[in-house]
């Protein structure tokens, strides 16, 4: 389970990265460093952090596992594959115009002068986060 | 003023977490029962925003964009009152100091994520503060850490991340049509192009979106188990004000406010409100868990309101906040009453129950109240709010959806009915000979709910002139 667990994050570091060049190409580099350094950065080493305390899970019971889902799951990739080449046939996406985008406004300016009660609200979140932390995994005192 | 009622309970709880002991124990429960009491007087008699109204005086310090109605004002009122009982059951339900000061503390991020959310006028904040009143409420579920709690919390979190990415989708097409995520802009867009098809796309998953949050079926899949396997308090919140506040709130203030729905979208928020109450109705009949009874019951009373939503005349609205606030009340004090009987009963198991209306006086007599409310006995408050939404939806041609909500509320007055007898009623058990009433922290929160029920029923032409 734990060599699984840290796949799963090593994945998710390499989509942030995807989604840090992506904004960058965009034109948001702002938002692209934040993207890398908190997401593929800050996030990965905290998610590591807490599966390095995790038990691991014997090969045996590994294998087991695979096989029960591969039982379970097989038909989803043929049923995901048919659904799309069905809907591409047959469904009809109707024109939109999307407009152009107005203006473009500096990050820093969004942020900090035209969002005080979304920073306000972020600040009340990492609260929220940090108890959370506390109360679900701080040992009581005997 | 508006700004205070995030901010306040903010600073609060910045100084209860300062390193002094003697803010840990009783002053921190006294603190916050005092800010609730103030929290009630202010959204009473706040005023509101108004053409020519004073600014607010916090607004050269904190440019937070916030904004008080009539709507906002009873949301404010009733999370104060609900916040309130669930502190004061807190006492009696959570043992242990260090983890009853916990509790304070996630509840005082919930009531800040609760009042931000029915305060703020921007879709994006909207959002931010319903994620922090949710992620506030998966830690409440799961605070004493049994495991039919966390299964709860982990199947509220799952439904709530499906509806955090249709959320967040729908709030980046509003932002590509609108350029803005004010309601101001969003609505502007909904008056120049309503035949947008990604306009109509956006509204249909945020819709969704809150459907999940609500517990409206057929996306109730997490609430019977979160609100029935977590401390009492904490199903208080959930069912007493959570899924209003960033549910049905929500749902209201946008349709009101913000988007211009179509004669369909109303027509399948009647559906499914309709289906909600006459599912939630029949699954209630089934119950043995006291618990989870009223956690189905939520979603048969939330129904209600979004149908009389869907018809969206004047008499329909007014009927929905009504009930909105009836529900608030009778489902909290429903709650402390189950709380009541577990704790001194030992068990929530209906089948085990019987003739505790002699060991427990105060929650027997209160309970019925909540039930014959809940079930829409005159003059009880829940008998104007239903008669309202049946009436608006008779006048306006809906007969047959009138039809439906009437004989559920026969369906709303069996299984409560149900209730009362299996637990109040019939044979006392011989292992329950020596129970007694709950302590005063219980029955006091019990009383104060019950007057509110019949005052409200009473006095409803003066509620509905105030709010």
């Amino acid at each position: 389970m734990t060599v699984r667990l840290i796949r799963s994050i090593v994945g998710l570091a390499l989509t942030s990265v995807a989604l840090s060049a992506l904004m960058y190409r965009l034109g948001s580099p702002l938002a692209a460093v934040f993207e890398l350094s908190v997401c593929a950065g800050l996030m990965s080493v905290i998610f590591i952090t807490t599966v390095s305390f995790t038990a691991r899970v014997s090969k045996e019971r590994l294998s087991v596992r695979r096989r029960e889902r591969f039982m379970k799951f097989w038909y989803l990739p043929f049923l995901v594959i048919a659904s799309g080449l069905l809907l591409s046939r047959y469904l009809r996406i109707p024109q939109f115009k999307i407009p152009a985008p107005s203006g473009a406004q500096d990050v820093r300016n969004v942020l900090w002068n035209l969002r005080h009660v979304d920073l306000f609200g972020q600040i009340v979140m990492l609260l929220a986060g940090a108890f959370g932390v506390v109360v679900l995994f701080k040992e009581p005192k005997e | 003023m508006p700004s205070a009622f995030i901010l306040v309970p903010f600073f609060l709880l910045i100084i209860l977490n300062l390193p002094f002991k003697f803010l840990k124990g009783e002053s921190a429960f006294w603190l916050f029962a005092a800010l609730l009491l103030a929290q009630l007087f202010l959204s009473a008699l706040c005023p509101l925003d108004t053409p020519g109204a004073r600014p607010d005086p916090l607004a050269p310090f904190f440019a937070f964009g916030l904004s008080i109605d009539s709507l906002s004002r009873l949301l404010l009122f009733s999370i104060a009152i609900v916040v309130f009982t669930s502190l004061s059951v807190s006492r009696y339900s959570i043992k242990g100091q260090t983890q009853r000061f916990n509790f304070i503390n996630l509840v005082l991020i919930m009531l800040i994520g609760m009042n931000a959310t029915v305060i703020v006028t921007d879709l994006f904040s909207l959002y931010l503060f319903i994620e922090v009143t949710a992620v506030a409420s998966f830690i409440l579920i799961s605070i004493e850490k049994e495991k039919f709690a966390i299964e709860g919390a982990f199947k509220y979190l799952f439904l709530s991340a499906i509806a955090t990415v249709f959320m967040l989708s729908s709030i980046a097409l509003f932002l590509l049509l609108s350029g803005n995520t004010s309601f101001a802009a969003i609505a502007g867009t909904f008056k120049n192009s309503a035949d947008n098809f990604l306009l109509k796309l956006a509204t249909g998953l945020f819709l969704c979106a809150l459907f999940i949050k609500s517990g409206i079926f057929p996306f109730h899949g997490w609430l019977p188990d979160a609100h029935s396997s977590c401390p009492t308090p904490v199903s208080v919140l959930l069912s007493g004000i959570a899924v209003k506040a960033c549910g049905i709130y929500v749902l209201v203030r946008l349709a009101i406010s913000v988007f211009i729905l179509s004669i369909d979208a109303k027509n399948v928020l009647m559906f499914i409100g309709a289906c909600s109450i006459v599912f939630g109705a029949l699954a209630c009949l089934t119950q043995s868990n006291f618990k989870r009874l009223l956690a189905y019951s939520t979603i048969s009373q939330l129904g209600y309101i979004v149908l009389a939503l869907g018809c969206f005349t004047p008499l329909a609205l007014t009927g929905a906040l009504f009930h909105l606030f009836n529900h608030a009340v009778f489902k909290s004090l429903l709650f402390v009453n189950a709380g009541a009987v577990e704790k001194q009963a030992g068990t929530i198991d209906m089948d085990k129950m019987g003739g505790l209306a002699k060991q427990m006086p105060f929650t027997a007599t209160t309970s019925a109240i909540a039930s014959l409310s809940a079930a829409g006995l005159p003059p009880l408050s829940g008998f104007w709010s239903k008669l309202i939404i049946i009436l608006a939806l008779w006048n306006s041609g809906r007969i047959f959806y009138a039809g439906v909500a009437l004989l559920s509320s026969v369906l709303t007055l069996a299984y409560l009915l149900s209730l009362q007898r299996k637990v109040f009623f019939g044979r006392l058990e011989d292992s329950l000979k020596y129970i007694r009433e709950a302590p005063l922290v219980i029955v006091f929160p019990e009383v104060l709910l019950a007057i509110i029920t019949v005052a409200a029923g009473l006095g409803f032409a003066f509620m509905l002139r105030w709010f």
